[in-house]
């Protein structure tokens, strides 16, 4: 499904602020994988999804999804493969727009755009319909505009749109860490619901290690860069908190950040 | 006193084509594209340039839209391609148009008085002249809005607006928003052109110097229509850019009358947006401290 072959990236090369974000990395997804990332600040997690999802060019290895070599290829094509929900609830969608067109250009993602009308009839009762189920009551503000609803609201929105053309692969950048502790959780089960109905292929960062395990069936720790831990099924199913900090010690982890650790 | 006012009003619809360009780039696509300065009176030279030839007038208006999206797409160009930034590609098309448009009319200045146009051509309506310019600008007032509002309600149209909206989103959904900024740039810089050649033919002559201010005059337009006809969805936002040209050619009218000196006008315009851009910011001081109160 995803194939990452020894990516490596580094931001600002031959200046003092020379950055190595990634070094090295390389990673196999199966069809169906729902992988969680965790790491601490700067561990490179965030530059892992947006190398794949094509925001710049690595420096090195190679990027195949469904073996297709996506490395050259420009974020606006790749996203055709890819749906995408950021950490911030403004970026993932159009906030002057109605929630009606960011969901019928969501529906078009990837596809050749014509001059036809912009959104069909029967589209919106589909909308409605999907809005329904997200059980916040949004079917009935199909025509309001993005910035008049909260954060929680578009995160919903924005997780609908990402999955509303089957992607083959989901990904999800900390999409819970702008809300509230209710309204993350909320969002985080209608992840769950998503994901597995669709069968969908995800990365999904977080820095809860909590989440980091209660979801998904594998699991990534990221540290300077590099893959320091790759859990899977069985073993990752029977982890806690304390053997996963365990774990990173023993695998020669730095301080783990205070972040990871309160949350 | 009629005539005074329908004079303004007309004025007002002529000038109505050229905000509806600026509305593009400055709320649409998100950016100050000053090539509007230029594409302005190069619209202006080349219907005065062909209408001098005896050129219909409907097909050298045209022909300066087709010439103002030449234009637009030189700003865009350098923007997207050559990651010029979008105030300063204007900039250098707007400069680079002074030449141009000066090389279009082989002079500074062209007259149009013995020339038929487009408002000549309408002779057989049988009106006066203020009436007849309120009329061409009423149904181009019109028309033009009606195809804004279907285009951008197209697919192509939504992904131009969500392209000045969040770029970043528009990528993310598989839209090459280079294209769709180039596309706006177009489209405006047209719309202004023909704008020009209106207003061009209106006053019986083209000049090198007729597209000082447009942007100002485009902003103004923009934001009085905002701020008075409102902006609750795209539709109403059209809406308003054309009563606020209006609005905005009403006001002018005035501060004349009341004895404002024309060569004051551009001051006075400048002043006024600035306080229309700054209300936001007042506005927001204004609230927070009737909150401490
Ligand atoms: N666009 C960029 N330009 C320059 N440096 C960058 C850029 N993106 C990331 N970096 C740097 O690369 C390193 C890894 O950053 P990244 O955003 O991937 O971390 P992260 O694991 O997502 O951290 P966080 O938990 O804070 O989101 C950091 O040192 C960061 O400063
Ligand atoms: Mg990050």
């Amino acid at each position: 499904m995803l194939k990452v072959e020894g990516i490596s990236k580094t931001f600002f090369a031959g200046t003092v602020n020379e950055k190595t974000a990634l070094k090295n990395v390389s990673l196999e997804m199966k069809p169906g994988d729902f992988i969680t990332v965790i790491g601490g600040n700067g561990a490179g997690k965030s530059t892992l999804l947006n190398a794949v999802a094509g925001v710049f060019k690595v420096d090195s290895g190679k990027i195949y999804i469904d073996d297709v070599d996506v490395t050259q290829m420009a974020e606006h094509k790749r996203a055709a493969y890819i749906g995408r929900v950021f950490q911030d609830p403004m970026m993932g969608t159009a906030s002057g727009m109605m929630v009606e067109e960011n969901l019928a250009i969501a529906a078009r993602r990837g596809k050749t755009l014509s001059l036809r009308w912009g959104f069909r009839d029967d589209e919106s009762v589909e909308f409605k319909e999907k809005l329904a189920k997200l059980n916040l009551g949004l079917e009935d503000r199909m025509k309001s505009r993005m910035v008049t609803l909260s954060g929680g609201q578009r995160q919903a929105i924005t997780l609908l749109m990402a999955t509303l053309r089957r992607p083959k692969l989901l990904l999800l950048d900390e999409h819970t860490a702008a809300l509230d502790p209710k309204t993350a959780e909320k969002v985080l089960d209608l992840t769950k619901k998503i994901v597995e109905e669709n069968a969908l292929t995800t990365l999904m960062v977080t820095h809860n290690m909590r989440d980091a395990l209660r979801f998904g069936n594998r699991l990534l720790m990221l540290n300077d860069g590099e893959i320091l831990l790759d859990i899977h099924g069985e073993e990752k199913a029977k982890m806690t908190v304390h053997d996963l900090l365990e774990a990173f010690e023993k695998s020669g982890g730095e301080d783990v950040s205070d972040r990871m650790l309160l949350s | 006193m009629d005539e005074l006012i329908i004079s303004t009003v007309a004025q007002g619809l002529l000038w109505s084509v050229m905000a509806m360009g600026v509305f593009i780039t400055f709320r649409t696509l998100n950016i100050a594209d000053l090539s509007v300065e230029g594409s302005f009176p190069l619209g202006g030279a080349v219907a005065a340039m062909l209408l001098a030839e005896k050129v219909n007038p409907a097909t050298a208006i045209v022909a300066a839209g087709l010439a103002g999206m030449l234009a637009g797409a030189v700003s865009g160009l350098l923007y997207t391609k050559l990651k010029i930034p979008a105030l300063m590609a204007g900039i250098l098309t707007m400069i680079a148009l002074y030449s141009v448009n000066l090389r279009v009319m082989g002079k500074a200045n062209l007259s149009l008085l013995n020339t038929d146009t487009i408002f000549t051509s309408l002779e057989f309506l049988k009106l006066s002249p203020n009436l007849t310019t309120f009329v061409a600008g009423l149904c181009i007032a019109v028309a033009i809005p009606l195809w804004l509002y279907w285009f951008f309600g197209t697919e192509i149209g939504m992904a131009v607006r969500a392209t000045g909206n969040n770029p970043q989103m528009i990528r993310a959904m598989g839209v090459n928003t280079d294209d769709m900024f180039l596309l706006g740039l177009v489209l405006s810089n047209g719309l202004v052109a023909v704008s020009g050649a209106l207003i061009a033919q209106d006053n019986g002559f083209a000049d090198v110097g007729m597209g000082a201010g447009t942007i100002v005059i485009g902003l103004a337009s923009v934001i009085i229509g905002e701020v008075v006809f409102g902006t609750r969805n795209f539709k109403n936002s059209l809406i308003s850019v054309v009563l606020g040209s209006i609005l905005y050619r009403i006001v002018i009218a005035i501060v004349l009358y009341l004895g404002m000196p024309p060569n004051d006008l551009k001051l006075f315009t400048a002043i006024l947006v600035a306080i229309a851009l700054s209300l936001p910011l007042v506005k927001a001081k204004w609230d927070s401290r009737m909150v401490g109160m």
